[in-house]
């Protein structure tokens, strides 16, 4: 149970993080805003709150793993790994410029804090599950976080994964849908519905929470109850808003895969620092 | 050359002796454990072995994640699905990252035999050998696929090693080295050089004696390594013999013919001729009938030779 002082911290981390979002998709006019603003909630808990890892080691081998399985929001998670102080937060400024560390989607070889490539949708959930088979052979006690798009689980991988994860019992994985409701075609439920979620997690044998993505108690006290959760693997459903905390972003398809412009920009900083 | 042995037998039983000296050896299959032999493992370290059932996207991410997580991971399912059903998860979460993950995929080429076109991979090392990062292996019999795993299990980064199914003819002895980018020159000759990978190895040993009959003297090269190739020593058998017929069992479209012509064209251009699978799959059949129907014996490797000669 985090008290209100902790969750007005987290609350003012995620609002910078979604500044630093911003900012970074601003300079490289290239990237993907709404479901980078989406995740930040749920990322900043994790990264500020639950996963034990150490910035200044990264190749710790006790710490917990994050899989961000929909490597497209690579922005949020740059944001988090640089306020962690895993690189300068000056870098920022160089995603997806040639040369730089920060590419397009998470490079392990390129940025440090990056546990896996990925990109590919669906294929990051395969990798968790054979992070956390690796963690329970080598008796680690680290726990295994990967972050899902709700359009991300139509690919037929996550599925096989999924089976996998709950025949191998993996209690040490939690995986988050970041239930947002849009994909670059649309709404999910339109361009291939894939709900309900939660019960089909059910129907495969997962321990399955559904909760507010934007609400930081609820978030981390999901967290808590996966952590309890020592036999099944855990599906977090987190219902988000796509392009939260920048009220013309919000709700929007089209701002899938589209950066902010010089007026966006201005205008989502003023939004962000006035609350 | 009389002693017949499966590469996958060898396979199965490699597994076993490096499972017992490395704890991070792991193994993966997909419902073909059996087949693969990798069921040798799953009895002796039931704990380091998963079966991913019918789901090879999904057991290739899980040997990535495997591997991310510090283990040595080997998955294994039959070439057609390993190269073809998981290509992408293969390119995206073992060649890119360069994952330490092995995979070694049975029933390559047409020798699957009865089972027909749809499980026999003529194509499987062309796709691999196009991804940046892969090493791609292809052992002549059962001694060399011991020493071959061994290889893929002591280097760092990703391998494919493609095997059979049926049991090919011994040309190693036991105890053979295999060294990852080098070839091996098994037979001499000044009149032309026979290149073969896999089970064809054999057939240009057979076609050299053949040749040596008729007073031709063919060089046989072996190449383990599809990838890195070993281009010093395809030149130098291109500038000492001045003709050169490779020969295997899979298309001859980017697989060990395409590598041997892209470097003889940049190297030192001699006339080639490909024996292998001309654009076409496979069909059901006995594996000596497919061999035979295809120009994979050594009969027709002598033809290929005859018609260089003509050409030289």
């Amino acid at each position: 149970m985090l008290t209100d002082q902790q969750i007005r911290e987290l609350e003012e981390t995620a609002r910078h993080l979604r500044v630093e979002v911003l900012k970074m998709l601003h300079t490289s006019q290239s990237g993907h805003t709404g479901g980078s603003l989406s995740a930040i909630d749920v990322m900043t808990v994790l990264y500020y709150q639950r996963m034990r890892h150490n910035p200044s080691n990264p190749a710790w081998e006790d710490r917990d793993r994050f899989v961000l399985s929909k490597g497209h929001a690579a922005p949020a998670l740059y944001a988090c790994l640089a306020g962690c102080d895993y690189f300068p937060r000056e870098d920022l400024k160089t995603l997806r410029r040639l040369g730089s560390h920060l590419q397009g989607h998470p490079d392990m070889n390129k940025t440090p804090g990056v546990d896996v490539c990925t990109g590919s949708l669906g294929q990051g959930i395969s990798q968790a599950v054979g992070l956390a088979m690796a963690a329970r052979l080598g008796s680690r006690p680290s726990r295994v976080y990967t972050l899902l798009g709700d359009g991300e689980v139509q690919e037929g991988q996550v599925w096989e994964a999924a089976m996998s994860a709950a025949h191998y019992g993996l209690g040490n994985l939690c995986a988050i849908v970041d239930q947002n409701g849009l994909q670059i075609d649309g709404a999910t439920e339109d361009v291939m519905n894939v709900g309900p979620l939660g019960p089909k997690f059910l129907a495969f044998n997962w321990h399955v929470l559904e909760v507010d993505g934007h609400d930081i108690q609820a978030i981390n006290r999901a967290f808590d109850e996966a952590e309890a959760e020592t036999e099944r693997p855990t599906a977090i459903i987190a219902r988000t808003v796509k392009g939260k905390g920048v009220s013309f972003f919000e709700h929007k398809a089209s701002y899938h895969g589209v950066a902010p412009s010089d007026d966006e920009l201005e205008r989502a900083l003023a939004a962000l620092s006035l609350r | 050359m009389s002693e017949k042995i499966a590469t996958r037998d060898v396979y199965g039983q490699t597994l076993v002796e490096l499972g017992r000296e490395n704890n991070k050896i792991v193994v993966l299959d997909a419902d073909l454990s059996g087949s693969t032999k990798t069921k040798l493992f799953s009895k002796e370290f039931p704990e380091r072995f998963f079966n991913a059932g019918i789901a090879e996207a999904n057991m290739t991410g899980m040997a990535a994640g495997l591997a991310a997580g510090g283990m040595i991971p080997f998955a294994s399912t039959f070439a057609v699905f390993a190269a073809g059903r998981a290509f992408e998860q293969i390119r995206q979460s073992i060649a890119y990252p360069g994952m330490n993950v092995k995979i070694v995929a049975t029933h390559g080429g047409i020798t699957v035999g009865e089972d027909g076109g749809s499980h026999q991979s003529v194509e499987d090392l062309a796709i691999m050998r196009s991804l940046p990062k892969m090493t791609v292996l292809c052992p002549a019999d059962g001694p060399e696929t011991g020493a071959a795993i061994r290889a893929a299990a002591a280097y760092e980064g990703p391998v494919y090693v493609r095997l059979g199914r049926g049991k090919v003819p011994v040309v190693f002895d036991q105890d053979c080295d295999f060294t990852i980018g080098k070839g091996v020159t098994l037979r001499d000759g000044s009149d032309l050089t026979f290149i073969g990978t896999g089970l064809m190895t054999a057939e240009a040993l057979k076609a050299a004696e053949i040749l040596a009959e008729e007073n031709i003297s063919a060089r046989v090269v072996h190449i383990g390594t599809i990838k890195p190739l070993d281009i010093d020593l395809v030149l130098k058998a291109a500038r000492e013999t001045g003709a050169v017929v490779t020969a295997e069992e899979h298309s001859v479209i980017g697989g060990l013919g395409g590598a041997v012509c892209e470097a003889l064209a940049e190297g030192f251009p001699v006339p080639v001729e490909r024996v292998g699978l001309r654009d076409e799959f496979g069909q059901s059949g006995t594996a000596d009938e497919l061999l035979s129907h295809y120009g994979l014996t050594a009969a027709h490797l002598v033809e290929a030779a005859e018609r260089i000669l003509a050409r030289k």
